[in-house]
Order: C-alpha cells, then structure tokens, then sequence
C-alpha cells in the first residue's frame, strides 16, 4: 500500500481567539501549532494500515515541524508545498495538491481530514479526487481495507452508512476513527532524518478571497453565579429537566 | 493600613502563611488567576528538592523549606544521584561531597555505576563513571503546601483574592500607599511583589525594578512507562540529574518527566507573556519548541534508554516553562531601594520557596531573617546591574550553568566593560587580567609582573582547577609590595556620605564602634544586624562635623548604602561619591616616599598617623588605613583627576620598584597573612564580633542596632572562634567553602549547630604556607583536617582569634 | 433562480429561509440511496445563479462535490451573503471570516443555527442516475447503551478538572438521575479517560441539548463550539475566570468533586 496523508498547520488556540493587527489571521506568538484533530487520526490510520506513508501540507515553512511530527508517528517522508504564510483557498490548495502528485508514483489511498480546524472548507479532499478521477467518501469514522477495496462506516445521527471503493480512493476521516499515539523518543529521532521535498508552488488568483477575519460579538456572557445545589437544582427544575 | 501579597505562586502562599503566623494582621493575598494554580511558574515545576548546593545561603534556605514541606505533609523522599560522565564532573562531586557536610547534610555518598543502576534499574550505568547520592532528595506537592499556607492564613483573618489583577501600585513621598485592583483599591503600608516571572512589571507599576527575567525551561513527559504501571508512590527510585548534559529524568507516577537546562537561553518579556485566556495551557506553559530539544532527546535516550527507547512509550507533554532567571542567578528578596514599604520575593525556585517566605516575613516583621540573605538582597544591585542588556546578558550566561561546574573564582563573559575606572587605559597597557566586581573591571593581576615569578621564585599550581582563575604573578606581587610598594585600583569601592544636621546620630545608630570621633580620623567598624551579627564592616571617614564619608566594598555596597538611608533620620541625606571618585591604593615599605615625591604635605608618622585621613595639596584625599598589613594609603581623587594621579604615582614609584598589583593580593593574600575578615566570607549574620574575634574597642555608651545582642555575646565565652589554620605541604591548594573535619573525617559542629568549614583559603607568600580560616570551637584545636576532593589534608590551628600570622605587632602599617 | 437542497429537516428549512432572501428557490432533493458524487453531478446541471444546502454533513459535501464538478468557489457554512461577499463560520464558530466569493453559480452551505426555518414548500425530486460512485449501501445501527449525546436533552460532561477516569463517578451519577447523556472535552478523550463518543467540539459531538452542564472544563474554543448549540449551559467550575463562563448562563464556583454530588443528592432529596 502507498498512502497520502494531507495535513494542515493550524494553531493551538486557548479560550480566547485574539486576532493579529491586520485581522487577516489569529495572533500566534503565544501559541503552538499542531495538525488539525480529524488530520491526526488520518495518519493515525494510515500508519495502521500500514506501507509506505507520506505526509504532505500546504503552509510556510515552519510547517515541516508538524510534517516531522508526523513522520515521529510512523510517516516515511513528508512533502512540502512552502508558501510564503499566506492563506490559501480550498480551490487553490486542492489544485496545488493535485500539481504535486503529478510527480509522485499514484498512491492506493489519499487521506484528509473531513475539514480543517481553522478555515473548515469541507471540500480539499473532494476537489483532489474529482481532479484525480477517484471515487471518494467523507466523513469517516472506520476504514477497512480489503483487497483492491475499502470498505468504510459514516455517522448518520445514531446509525452508521456503509460505503464502499475501489482503490485507488480518497476518504476523508473524522476524530474518533482511532485513538492516535504520542510519538516515542526513537520516534523522534529517526523522523530527523526522513526526507523532506519541498515544493513552491504558485499561488493563483483566489476566488473565495479572505478580506477579514472578525471575532463574533456575543461571546461574553455574564453568567449568572448559583450558590448551592438547591438553586442549581430549582434551576433544573425550571428548565424541565430535572 | 493593609500589608498586600502580591501573588500565589510558592512563595506568595509561604510568605502569606508566615506573615499571618508572625502576627500581621489586616493581610491581604492577591492573585490574577484562580487558585491553587494561578499559572505561574510553580504550576508546572519539576517539584523536586535537591538539598545541596555550594552556597550556605541558599542551602539553609532549602533545608528549611524542605523541613516545612515535611511538617504539612508534602514532601515524599526518593533520593536522588548527580551521575557523572565524565572526569571532570567526578572532581565536582567530590566538591559536593564537601558542600554537603559543610552545611550539614548527611548520608551523601559517591557511588559507583553498579550502585546507580542498582538504585536507579532503568539507568544505562555504561556511560557512567560515578554519582553524587544525596538520599534525602525528595518531591514534593508545592500545590498543596500553597494551600495549606493559604489556609493558615485564612484562618488568622488573612483576606485572599483569587482572579484579581493588579492594575497599578500607587506611591507617595517614596512610600507605598495603595495597590489598585480589579476588584477595587487597598490602601496599603507594605506590599510584596512575589509574581515570579511578572515581577518586573508589577515593580515598574511602583516605579521600582526587580531585575530577572522570565526564560524557559523545556521540559516533556512521556508514558506509560511499562515498570511504573505497578509503581506504589509517585517516585520509586531516586531522581537523576544527568550534571554532563544539563538535564534530568525524573518519575512521575506512571511516566518520566525529563527536563533540560541544556537548550539555547530563550529569554521572554515579562510583558509579553499571555494572558490566562490567550494562553493554550497556563501562561507559564508556552508552546514547545522541538529543535531546542533534539540534542537532549538523544542525551536522555543514552542515560535511560530502556524508558526513552521504548517505542510504546510516547511523548504526552511537552513544555517550555517560563521560569525566573537573575543576573547572578540568585534570588532577588528583601525591601526594594526605590520604595519603602514595597518588597520583593521574586526569582524563587520550589526548592527554597516556603524557606524563602519565612525569611522574608521574619524580616518584614523583624527587622532580620534568621537566614542570613545577603547574597540575596534585591538592594545589592548597581543601576548598570539592572539594566535589562545586562539582565539579558548574564541570564542567558547563566543559564546554562544551572548544572555546570561553576568555579568559586568564574568570571562572566558577556556585558562586561561596562564600568572602567580612570586608570583602565594603563592597566591594560600593563597587561592587566580584569576580574569584575559591581561591574566594575579590577585588575586581578598583571602580566607586565610576569618576571617577578622567577624573581621570586613563586611555583605554579600543578592540579587544573586549582590553578584555574589564578596566576603566580598574584603571589610575586604580594611579595614585592612586601619588599618594595604597589599600586591597587580600588576604584570599585562603593563611597558615599551621610549628611546633615543628625549625620552623627545615624551613623552612630548604624556603626558599632564610636563615630563622635575627631574630624580627620578613619574609624573601621562592624555593622551590626539586630541579633548582634554581622550586617556588613566598612571604614567612617569623618569629614566635617555633620558629613561622613562611607567606604565600603564594592559588590555589597548598594545594600549598605540602603541600609544607612534607613537609618537617616528627616533632613539626613545620602550622597553617591561612587561614580565620581577614584580610588589608588598604595602600600608597601616605600609608599611615603613615593606620596611624598607627589605632594607638599607632610606624609611623616608624625604628621599623618595610622587611621587619619587628609586632604593633600593636590586635592587628593588621603586615608592612612590598610586591608593589606602595610604602610599605605587609600588615595581619593575625582574620575576625571584619576588618570593623572595614576601617572604620578607610577612615575614616582618607578625609582623605589613600585608595581601595579591586582585584588589577588588585596582580597586574599595580603589579607590573609594579616588575619583580616572578609564579609560574606567570615563575616556574616550566623556570627558574631566575639566570635570573628573583633571585640577589641570599647563598646559605646550611645545605641546601636544590634547593640542589646552585642553586649550579650561579650558577656560569655564564645562558641566558637574564627581560627587562621595553615596548611602543610603546599600541593593542594582547597578555595574555601570545605569542611573542617577530625581525623576519623567527622564534622565539627559547635554548640549552636554550626559546622566548621573553610571560610577563606589562600597563599601566605610572606610566610611560605597556605593559609585558612575557620570558626572552630573550643574542643577542636588539634588534630584536624580539610576534607578535599573526597581526601582528608592535615591542618594545623596557627592562630586562634584576629592576631595576624605576618606582622603580628602590626609595626608595618603604623610605621 | 436560487437552487437550494433540501432533506426534509430542520437545517434544511433554515437553508431555504437563507435562499430565498437571494431570489426565487427551486428546493430540490433525491430519492434513493445517498449518493453524493451521483447527486452533485445533477445539482451542477441545474440552471442557477446559486446552488444552496444546509451547512449539514451532506450539504457540505454535496456542495463542496459540485464545486469540484464546475470548478467553481464554494463558501461552506455562510451567516451572511451581500453581493458577492459571505460571512463564513471559522473554527467551528469561534471566528467568522469576511470573504469575496467570485464564482458563479454561488455556491454556499448555511451555517447551521443562524437563520429562522421557514417552509420549505414544494420540493421536486431530481433525478441522479447512478454513475458507479461511492454510495451508502446499508445503515447499520448503533448499539447505543443509552441516550445519544447529539439527542440528549441534558448532556453532563467532565474536563481535565474530573481528574481520572474514575473521577466520572459522579458525572455518570447525575446524568443518570437527570436521563442525560455523559459527555466529555477533547482532553478527556485524549487522555484515555472516555471514548471519542463521548466528546462535546469542533471536532466531536454538537449538542442540542436543553440544559449542558461543564464540569471541570476550562471552555477551549474548541470545545464552545460542540455545546452552544445548547439552550442553556451550566458551568461547574473552581476558577471564576474560566472562559466557560463567558458562555454559560449559570455558574457554581467550586470543586465538581463536591459540587456534582451534592446536586444529585438534592434531586434525590427533592424526589423524595
């Protein structure tokens, strides 16, 4: 098996989203950055399944530190696609994603996360398969594969949908398909060593364009203070559920 | 009127508790984030305790925050083991060997490799050539015992404010007066600034600084660890400190927390930390950084490899906490100079944090901690101390000596320059080697001396570290002084005046001796703490009726120049001469003839006595004192007048073989063989004047701090008294800070619990032997021995008490 | 013409609400097994100045297929939509993004919870022949052991204040007497405590429930964005400062471990 796994940098965010003085992102100094959740299961998964597993991410270059992450955990190498820190769209980052593969051996799997943490397009994964000619499914919370197939479940509120591929396929995995490891001291060290590609892409014209980002009004409630179990109690009891 | 603390970390919570307990009422604890963990530094320590350090202040600061650890219930020992890789650091284990005795902490021993991996299983005992075994290495719950502080406080009235942010701290006439809040204001008399890596800005707010700055300390856990999983205690076998790569490895229930002080200093802006909300973990937990770490990740894989090597066991947490880092890497307590009333207790690690909150509440309430805190004084800081180039500077020097083999005599290598006296230019013509003090550079010695060795016949030290930070050129200038004069650059002394109508009565309140002494004459005096031991000892000179002239060594002379502004009454005032006067000291047999081919006035016996000072026709202040054992004087000039003297003097000096000598003589050799006490070495708040034997005036009739004690301790007969020892042989050569032992290799203890050690150690060129001094009690005068790198060197009592082993008559210096 | 996608549901009628603002709607839906490669190839042949569905599991990927088809941009999760500028849901609504959509037809989700419903009117039922892709051949039920954490009306979750695996004694305890569901914060998940399952957030379970009671949780912006879907939400909490707090309309400043069983020893004492 030769599996793609596509992963994202997004920062690690505490209580309280503070935005940088351009408002065009999140202020980051004080914050680590990471893979998104759903992404961190994909390679979770495909580190199960087993083969040769590549990691690739379309960011600055600081993103080859959530690459080696993922190489800590079980990937062989990682691709790069630098940028200059600059957001891309979800069109732009797929077509990106597809110009890369050009020069890559075809993979039996192309995993992603179901939607990144920050920007949430819900469609990277889609518009690979669709440019790549492969069926795909989304939303996965199990993946089985079977000779020249994969047989894969999706939640539909309290049941699960069966679905099913041929490979070569893309799916796209949601949190809580597996449980993923931390990565092991050796881990670490031998993902030091495993090669990297990098790739400069071009980024286009974007045509769903960011002009700004805006913390919603209305976080700040004024909670208010109960004093006890009898009044959180009478409170139950006034909402109807106690 | 309140007394405020301001944080919750360790040492806020321990200082609230003593403050409560010591009987301050109206007290009131605040802290910006929520308890028991407001997101300072304490969250996220390590929480393990090892006791010995060189240092006898921070010692006796963890030993008592250890005894109190224990008391409320938090302290679980393991043990604990400096491993060695390497030569080097066997030597300074076998150093720690004897700081550990020292100040008293029993039951270390060096093991082998095969004991290592016997107490500690997990352990790669191949890359090892010994350890350093301290079994009463403990953790502890730092968390709890802030609780249980804060409890104890409650209980006593205390009020305690979680989630409230100080805004701003108002002062008045140079005194506290409010702290503003979140939550409204409080006035307030007294308020401690205990917000470890935030102190500097919560000083800033009152218009004072605390000079450290936050920098990181990574640290990751990994887990689960296949042989904790059936661990009964949060730590079954001793902690490692791996000393060669700046690290350790520690058990933490059912994983290994290894950290590293090993990593490039990454320093941060206390202004620039976040905010509880903005911050992912606590604001103190930043995001690791990983490259900082790869190195220590292969390091720690080499020392526990069956843990780290474990492909099951996986990195669950990983940090870069904040921590406080100073410039001298000592915590920074006490009463700040800028503000009465507002204190600092910043730069306090969980090992001494509860002993730290005692001591600074005894001395709030006191007057005096019981623990001697000198080297830890938030006043000991020059202004070019506190600037945040040099706090940048020296923190990130510092850093990475954490673990490291720091040599009693190391000079730091960054910021330095920064204060050059007048004479800089010819010291370094002369091949000066400059040591720093008060950041000021000192010669130490000189290489243009370098062919008085072979006159002299001075022999080189032969073991490394000895001869480390040290030159024969320091003893063949002790000897031609000796036979012929030097000139000393004693530029760094801290010199100040105390003037106005009521200066008599506050020097007087402050010096122990007599001060209504005559103008012209020079008074050297104890300074006395409130138990009657030493706060610091100076020179007076009297000037004129209402001004006297402070001289004072340079690295304690800003506490000293604080302590005499608490005692000036209204209308008394200090002035600052430091940074407008320059000193030379000269001394030798032909240091008259010398003064005297530069001025007119009459430098006779007869005409200028021992202990006078004047000034001479060339408007140079003379002073016609000794630290030394010869004739000689102390010669004031403005900086600007510095160069010129210097010029003079050499120029006269030439003709009766004057040479340049460096503080190699001045602070050790020339001292020594005159059995002059040095504060901070045997001067200090454990001992007293009858003990350092210096009760040789007559005590006044007028009051005196610390006059009730001082009396007391001249009405019995001393415990112990300060001893100047030689050392036979002279081929090892101990630096001081060893113990003092019998034949069989036991300690000295005296009767109030004091371990005798070596307070100073040096050459006595003029007499040929290696000197040291020690406190050592009545029944231990013979047959006694320095313990040395794990060896037992036969010592001999030369003098009990102050009478000096060169020179005894003292006809030299009164010549 | 406004070509919006329906599923007979609630989100679906807030999707509809949302089109016809834009101009006339054609709701159209599919009959058959899901099929979203098949559906989205014949929403793309439909004449529309925009194509709109529900910010749901199968709008977005419904929508995200047809803009792959006609390689147009596709705006997922819209509060907003002026001329050709969205207001999108970032971080699971943490953050809103202003952006310039410039494909056409529009292609939009809506973000769900953010428009009245309104109704939906006729629906006509497309055709979408089956082209061979991936489709939903069977449901299999859930064994679920109790109530499901989306449907609960009262979800009783712990954070890293619970402590333990153990620790969740007492939140089992009042979920039970409430008939609520236990819920649970990503680093609970993470350290093993409870399944996946359980998680309340961006990237677990979102809740509708009536009433949401935090314990022990700090309020990651991750975790607020799986429970403000909550009418109410109560937070037990031993820091007042938490950021929970900012969005929950009750508080308990306190110790869950002595909090949490004291209300369930009240609800026993009031049911007598």
């Amino acid at each position: 098996m030769r599996i793609l796994v596509c992963v994202k940098r997004v920062p690690i965010t505490g209580g309280k989203m503070v935005l940088a003085a351009d408002g065009q992102a999140l202020e980051t100094k004080h914050l680590g950055f990471t893979i998104s959740p759903h992404e961190e299961c994909a390679v979770e998964e495909a580190v199960r399944i087993g083969g040769e597993v590549v990691v690739l991410a379309l960011g600055p270059a600081e993103a080859e530190e959530q690459l080696r992450d993922q190489m800590a955990i079980g990937a062989d190498r990682g691709i790069l696609l630098r940028t200059n820190g600059e957001e891309w769209d979800a069109q732009s980052t797929a077509a990106a994603i597809v110009d890369a593969l050009r020069a890559e051996e075809p993979f039996d799997l192309i995993l992603f996360g179901n939607e990144s943490a920050d920007a949430a397009g819900f469609q990277v994964g889609i518009r690979v398969a669709h440019a790549l000619g492969l069926p795909v499914v989304t939303g996965l919370k199990k993946i089985e594969v079977q000779e020249g197939r994969v047989r894969c479940e999706r939640d539909v509120g309290g049941a699960r949908d069966v679905y099913e591929a041929p490979l070569p396929a893309v799916l796209t995995v949601l949190e809580g398909l597996n449980l993923p490891r931390y990565p092991s001291v050796p881990g670490r060290l031998r993902a030091k060593s495993k090669p990297l590609a990098v790739v400069e892409p071009v980024r286009p014209e974007q045509r769903l364009e960011k002009l700004r980002l805006v913390v919603p009004e209305g976080q700040g409630k004024q909670a208010e203070i109960l004093e006890g179990a009898t009044q959180v109690v009478a409170v139950m009891q006034s909402l109807g559920v106690a | 009127m309140s007394t405020i603390v301001i944080g919750g970390g360790i040492v806020g919570n321990s200082l609230t508790g003593w403050l409560a307990e010591l009987g301050v009422d109206d007290l009131i604890q605040i802290d910006k984030g929520p308890f028991p963990n407001p997101g300072g530094s304490t969250g996220h320590a390590s929480n393990f305790i090892f006791p010995v350090d060189h240092s006898k202040e921070m010692t006796q600061l963890t030993l008592e925050s250890m005894r109190q650890y224990r008391d409320a219930g938090t302290l679980h020992e393991c043990g604990g083991i400096e491993v060695a890789r390497t030569e080097e650091r066997m030597e300074e284990l076998r150093r720690r060997m004897a700081s550990a005795k020292s100040w008293g902490i029993d039951g270390c021993r060096l093991v082998t490799p095969a004991e290592i991996r016997e107490l500690v299983p997990y352990v790669n005992e191949e890359i090892l050539l010994g350890g350093f075994y301290c079994p009463s290495v403990a953790v502890v719950d730092s968390l709890r015992f802030g609780t249980v502080m804060r409890e104890r406080a409650q209980a006593k009235g205390a009020q305690i404010l979680a989630n409230t942010e100080v805004t701003a701290i108002d002062v008045e006439d140079g005194r506290v007066r409010r702290v503003r809040t979140t939550r409204g204001d409080f006035d307030a008399d007294t308020v401690v600034i205990a917000c470890g890596v935030w102190s500097p800005r919560l000083a800033r707010m009152a218009g004072a600084s605390i000079p450290l700055t936050p920098a990181v300390h990574q640290m990751i856990d990994v887990g689960p660890v296949p042989r904790f999983l059936t661990s009964k205690t949060a730590v079954d076998h001793p902690i490692v400190r791996d000393m060669d790569t700046n690290m350790y490895e520690r058990q933490d229930g059912q994983g290994l927390e290894v950290g590293s002080y090993a990593h490039r200093p990454i320093l941060h802006e206390p202004d620039d930390i976040p905010s509880i909300e903005e911050a992912a973990l606590t604001p103190t937990e930043l995001p690791f950084t990983q490259e900082d770490f790869e190195l220590q990740l292969e390091h720690a894989l080499e020392l526990v490899p069956e843990i780290l090597g474990d492909e099951s066991v996986g990195i669950k947490y990983a940090i870069n906490g904040l921590l406080s880092l100073t410039p001298d890497g000592l915590p920074i307590l006490g009463e700040t100079p800028e503000v009465k009333g507002l204190w600092s207790a910043a730069a306090v690690w969980v090992k001494e944090g509860p002993g730290v909150g005692k001591s600074v509440a005894e001395w709030m309430v006191h007057g005096e901690p019981e623990i001697d805190l000198q080297s830890s004084d938030v006043a000991r800081f020059y202004p070019e101390q506190r600037t945040p180039e040099h706090v940048a500077a020296r923190a990130s020097e510092g850093f990475n000596k954490t673990y490291g083999i720091v040599h009693p005599a190391e000079q730091w290598e960054s910021n330095r320059g920064v204060r050059v006296s007048p004479f800089h230019v010819r010291e370094t013509e002369l091949g000066a080697v400059f040591y720093e003090a008060a950041a000021w550079e000192r010669p130490h010695w000189y290489a243009s001396n370098a062919l008085l060795v072979e006159e002299y016949g001075v022999k080189p030290r032969t073991h490394e570290w000895e001869a480390r930070w040290w030159s024969p050129i320091i003893n063949a200038e002790h000897l031609a002084m000796r036979e012929r004069a030097a000139m000393f650059d004693l530029t760094a002394f801290c010199v100040f005046d105390v003037v106005g109508p009521n200066a008599l009565d506050a020097v007087q309140q402050v010096a122990a001796r007599q001060m209504n002494v005559p103008n012209g004459r020079v008074v050297y005096t104890p300074v006395l703490a409130p138990r009657g031991g030493f706060k610091s000892d100076l020179t007076i000179m009297r000037m004129e009726d209402d001004r006297f002239r402070v001289v004072t060594g340079g690295a304690h002379g800003m506490a000293d120049m604080k302590w005499f502004r608490d005692h000036c009454p209204d209308g008394t005032r200090i002035e600052d001469h430091t940074s407008s006067v320059c000193t030379v000291g000269l001394w030798g047999p032909r240091a008259r003839d010398i003064l005297a081919s530069v001025t007119g006035t009459d430098v006779s016996n007869e005409a200028f006595p021992f202990a006078t000072w004047q000034e001479l026709d060339n408007g140079v202040i003379a002073s016609r004192i000794s630290y030394v054992g010869d004739l000689g004087w102390e010669l004031y000039t403005p900086m600007e007048r510095g160069l010129e003297l210097w010029d003079a003097l050499w120029e006269a000096g030439r003709p009766h073989g004057v040479v340049p000598a460096g503080i190699g003589v001045y602070g050790t050799t020339g001292r020594l063989e005159k059995a002059y006490r040095a504060f901070g070495f045997e001067l200090d708040q454990d001992y007293d004047v009858v003990e350092a034997d210096m009760a040789w005036w007559k005590v006044k009739d007028e009051d005196f701090v610390g006059k009730a004690a001082h009396v007391a301790a001249r009405e019995r007969d001393p415990v112990a008294t300060l001893c100047t020892l030689t050392m036979e042989g002279n081929e090892r050569f101990p630096l001081g800070r060893e113990p003092v032992v019998r034949a069989d290799g036991s300690p000295i203890t005296d009767a109030k619990g004091r371990r005798s050690y070596v307070t100073s150690a040096g050459m006595g060129p003029s007499l040929g032997k290696y000197l040291l001094m020690a406190y050592l009690p009545p029944d231990a005068r013979d047959d006694l021995h320095v313990q040395y790198m794990e060896r037992l060197y036969p010592v001999t009592v030369e003098v009990v008490g102050s009478r000096a082993p060169f020179d005894p008559d003292n006809e030299r210096i009164r010549s | 013409m406004i070509v919006c996608f329906v599923e007979g549901d609630e989100l679906s009628a807030q999707a509809v609400g949302f089109a016809r603002a834009l101009g006339p709607v054609r709701a159209v839906t599919f009959a058959g097994a899901y099929q979203p490669a098949a559906w989205a190839a014949a929403l793309a042949a439909q004449e529309a100045e925009a194509i709109v569905a529900a910010g749901s599991d199968r709008g977005n990927e419904l929508l995200a297929h047809v803009a792959a088809v006609l390689d147009q941009p596709f705006a997922a999760n819209v509060v907003a939509l002026d001329g050709d500028t969205v207001m999108r849901v970032r971080w699971g609504g943490s953050l809103l993004e202003e952006a310039r959509l410039h494909g056409a037809p529009k292609l939009l989700t809506v973000a769900p919870h953010t428009q009245p419903a309104v109704e939906t009117g006729e629906v006509e039922v497309l055709d979408a022949p089956d082209d061979g892709s991936p489709k939903a051949l069977e449901r299999v039920e859930e064994s679920s052991g109790g109530v499901s954490l989306r449907d609960a009306k009262v979800v009783v979750s712990g954070g890293r204040g619970v402590g333990s695996a153990e620790g969740f004694g007492v939140i089992e305890e009042l979920a039970g007497l409430l008939g609520g569901a236990v819920g649970c914060s990503r680093v609970v998940t993470s350290a093993g405590w409870r399944p996946h399952t359980d998680q309340v957030g961006q990237t677990g379970t979102k809740i509708s429930a009536d009433l949401y009671i935090a314990c022990g949780i700090s309020g990651a912006t991750q975790h607020i964005a799986g429970a403000k879907g909550a009418k109410k939400i109560l937070a037990i909490n031993s820091d007042p400062e938490a950021p929970i707090l900012a969005s929950a309309d009750y508080a308990v400043i306190g110790d869950l471990h002595e909090v949490v069983p004291a209300i369930s020893a009240e609800l026993r004492r009031v049911r007598g």
